[in-house]
């Protein structure tokens, strides 16, 4: 029972050296020559691969601005916590990044079981909470949660699209759904649901992330006779889908979501034999691909991947990376030269952000979700690379409707104005 | 009753470090809390009776999910009091006790590494549940918990994680408390026979099978409340959250805590919040190249907090509890007899683990 009184000589121990990074003036996390936001992102455990490497472009962008004098004077400070992408792990991490660290915004926070647990504690401390990474429709409540913010397009209109599509271009055939056995698949399914109808979709199946066996499935969707298999899978599962597929002797045209279909995530986990099973792989996409070598933002993130990211091997998640640093710069710089929380909230509110993005984001004061459209990329001769009009719709049952895909190139030193 | 005495004071002075500590301390004050009424039970189980569990951080789930279900169908009707979430959790605290005793009974015949193996494989197989049954689990993306702010009587700005500390650190001394009531009593006695000598405390008339399961139920029910404390923390509850990891980080808790001593368990707790907070902060503000930082993101954390374990296991074998204890025992006769606490420890562990 000497218990107690040990338990709070070293807990008042630790309470000495609370102060570090704590801000000067009254806006958490903004002094005249700094702004600190931080963010969850898994760096270690099973969901750290590829996306280990987004928050590593971000900071790096923030790098290169700061390096060009940050924003009105003040440097970007990244501070990225590892929550192994373990909800009780991301409560921990993100009270130390506001409550210790003093954080002005959480930024990118990534995934949707861990940064669903947070969202209710960012909203009662008032903390912008910006472009969460991660495509469930959670984040689009203004009036419950008026300060978070989606990035991804949701993947119930990523359904709605990629329907549209099949409707469209490949119709007639057997439609099947392969989905992982959460938000993602189940939005995803509802949006392909909604264009096709549920009796259009003649087999949907899920997996379990903890379960490696996707043979079962696989299986039944070639009992089925599916010809195009709508995939809602990260990319291990997407990987493991298609080579179970290939080992039985199922054929089908793949159409995978856009967080799942990253040409070099899975080529890496694919190996070099199973590579061409890629071949002809449809997905929607909304950032440019690496492979559209002459295309201004890609020249542009290229360049500062080799200067400022030690040069980290290109993929969509390093985009990604460069494409959410970029877009808070232009919030930060929208929020004017001496930013309050209110006040960067209400300016993605406002919106009119560009971007090397082909859709547009939907921010308002009503609209919290992200991107709000796709455009079709297939896989050929080892290239992804998109194809056709951007199509746009809502999460309901508006219909899916086609518009101009315009990208302004970057400004000249690639820093937004 | 003189624990309770004591327990009186820890908790009056807990109550006022709440207040002194930041809303971050005392959220890390309260993980510490949830943590230690699991470690303690273990402790208990593993020091006292000499039955090593690898399952108790699935046994945390069984307490932790009954909270989230619990509490979400009183909201789901329109209830919400603050009773509803003693009601989850004496809920989850039960389901926890009743699982135990499910384990406890098989385990009760085994010993050493098959009892390991046995509770290893509850710590494998527990969080897949949530998977199988996804409808009522939700697989894993889990649940979340629906939780009241502070009682209104607290005022306006009571800090949320002052609330979230009061409601563990409660918790915590209440199992510190009957343990420490059970360490002294007849049954605690009745423990440490059966993990001395199991042939001679049958001679004894004690019934060693009903014993080695009631110490499971035990330690099951008090790694049932820090399941549910885990929940009201963390607000969610996920199978990410009860993995093997967690079942290993309580036993690191115990051993380098201190085996068998509920001190010792505080101590376990407190490295089990503090140490990865501490690595973190030292490594933060490294300057590195973009190359190396990519290739240590997260690892070097992982790499540190292993290497001061290992240290802290060779410089103090005996635990955190035992190296104080040593340092109180040995500073007035001078020094001790060298590797003694060592060659002490490892015989008290091979006695209480290969049984």
């Amino acid at each position: 029972m000497v218990a107690a009184g040990l338990l709070l000589a070293s807990a008042t121990a630790c309470t000495d050296d609370s102060g570090g990074g704590s801000a000067g003036g009254s806006v958490p996390g903004v002094t005249e020559t700094e702004v600190i936001v931080g963010t969850h992102h898994p760096l270690t455990g099973r969901a750290a691969a590829g996306y280990s490497k987004i928050h590593a472009a971000t900071k790096a962008y923030f790098d290169y601005v700061n390096a060009n004098g940050g924003v009105d004077g003040r440097k970007i400070t990244y501070k990225v916590m590892d929550d192994g992408y373990n909800p009780a792990n991301t409560q921990q991490v993100v009270r130390q990044l506001v409550l210790q660290d003093k954080v002005f915004a959480i930024l990118n926070g990534l995934g949707t079981p861990t940064h669903t647990g947070v969202l209710d504690f960012l909203n009662t401390n008032r903390v912008p909470d910006l472009f969460v990474a991660s495509g469930s429709r959670t984040w689009n409540q203004p009036e419950k949660y008026p300060n978070t913010f989606g990035f991804n397009p949701d993947y119930t209109i990523e359904g709605k699209i990629i329907a549209n599509y099949i409707k469209t271009s490949l119709p007639g055939r057997k439609v099947c759904v392969f989905g992982q056995n959460d938000d993602f698949g189940a939005d995803g399914l509802k949006g392909v649901q909604a264009v096709l109808g549920s009796d259009g979709i003649v087999r949907s199946e899920t997996y379990d992330v903890t379960n490696t066996n996707v043979a079962p499935a696989i299986g039944a969707f070639k009992s089925a006779g599916c010809q195009v298999t709508v995939s809602f899978t990260v990319p291990a599962f997407t990987a493991l889908a298609m080579g179970t597929a290939a080992q039985i002797g199922f054929r089908t045209q793949w159409i995978v979501s856009n967080v799942g279909s990253d040409y070099p995530t899975l080529a890496g986990l694919l190996k070099t034999e199973g590579t061409p099973l890629l071949e002809g792989m449809l997905s929607p996409g909304y950032l440019p691909s690496i492979f559209q070598t002459d295309n201004p933002w890609i020249v542009l993130f290229s360049r500062l991947n080799q200067q400022y990211n030690g040069n980290a091997p290109l993929d969509g998640n390093v985009i990604y990376g460069f494409a959410v640093g970029y877009l808070f710069v232009q919030a930060l710089k929208a929020a004017g030269p001496d930013p309050t929380r209110e006040g960067i909230v209400a300016a993605v509110e406002k919106g009119g952000f560009t971007g090397p993005s082909v859709a547009p984001l939907r921010f308002s004061a009503n609209d919290h979700s992200g991107y709000g459209g796709l455009q079709m990329a297939q896989v050929k001769g080892g290239k992804q690379l998109p194809f056709g009009p951007l199509y746009t719709t809502d999460d309901g049952t508006g219909p899916v409707q086609q518009s101009d895909a315009v990208v302004n190139p970057p400004p000249d030193n690639g820093i937004p104005s | 009753m003189k624990n309770l005495g004591v327990a009186a004071i820890a908790a009056a002075l807990l109550l006022a470090l709440t207040y002194v500590l930041d809303p971050f301390r005392d959220y890390q004050l309260a993980t510490a809390a949830a943590y230690l009424c699991a470690v303690a039970g273990l402790t208990m189980l593993i020091g006292l009776n000499g039955q090593l569990s690898l399952g108790h951080g699935a046994l945390m789930a069984f307490g932790a999910y009954p909270v989230a279900l619990v509490q979400n169908a009183f909201a789901n009707r329109g209830i919400s009091s603050h009773w509803t979430l003693l009601i989850a959790v004496l809920t989850g605290v039960a389901v926890a006790t009743v699982v135990g005793a499910v384990v406890g009974v098989a385990a009760a015949r085994l010993h050493g590494p098959y009892l390991a193996g046995l509770t290893l494989v509850v710590a494998v197989a527990v969080p897949a549940l949530a998977t199988v049954f996804s409808g009522v689990f939700h697989g894993d993306q889990g649940l979340s918990v629906y939780l009241l702010p502070p009682p209104a009587a607290l005022g306006p700005n009571f800090p949320f994680e002052r609330w979230q500390a009061w409601l563990a650190l409660a918790a915590a001394v209440l199992t510190v408390l009957l343990l420490a009531n059970l360490h002294g009593s007849r049954f605690g006695r009745t423990l440490r026979a059966v993990r001395d000598d199991e042939v001679a405390a049958r001679l004894a008339g004690i019934r060693v099978g009903r014993t080695r399961v009631l110490a499971f139920v035990v330690s099951a029910a008090c790694a049932g409340l820090a399941g549910a404390m885990f929940a009201v923390l963390a607000q969610s509850v996920s199978p990410s959250a009860f993995t093997l990891t967690l079942s290993l980080n309580l036993l690191l808790a115990v051993v380098v805590g201190g085996l068998g001593s509920l001190a010792g368990a505080v101590w376990g707790s407190l490295l089990l919040v503090l140490l990865p907070w501490l690595v973190d902060t030292l490594t933060a503000d490294l300057a590195l190249s973009p190359d190396v930082r990519q290739r240590l993101a997260g690892n070097l954390p992982l790499a540190l907090f292993g290497l001061l374990l290992v240290i802290v296991m060779i410089a103090a074998p005996g635990g955190v509890q035992g190296l104080l204890k040593g340092v109180l025992k040995h500073v007035p006769q001078g020094k001790a007899p060298p590797g003694g606490g060592r060659r002490r420890f490892a015989a008290g562990l091979r006695d209480r683990l290969h049984r």
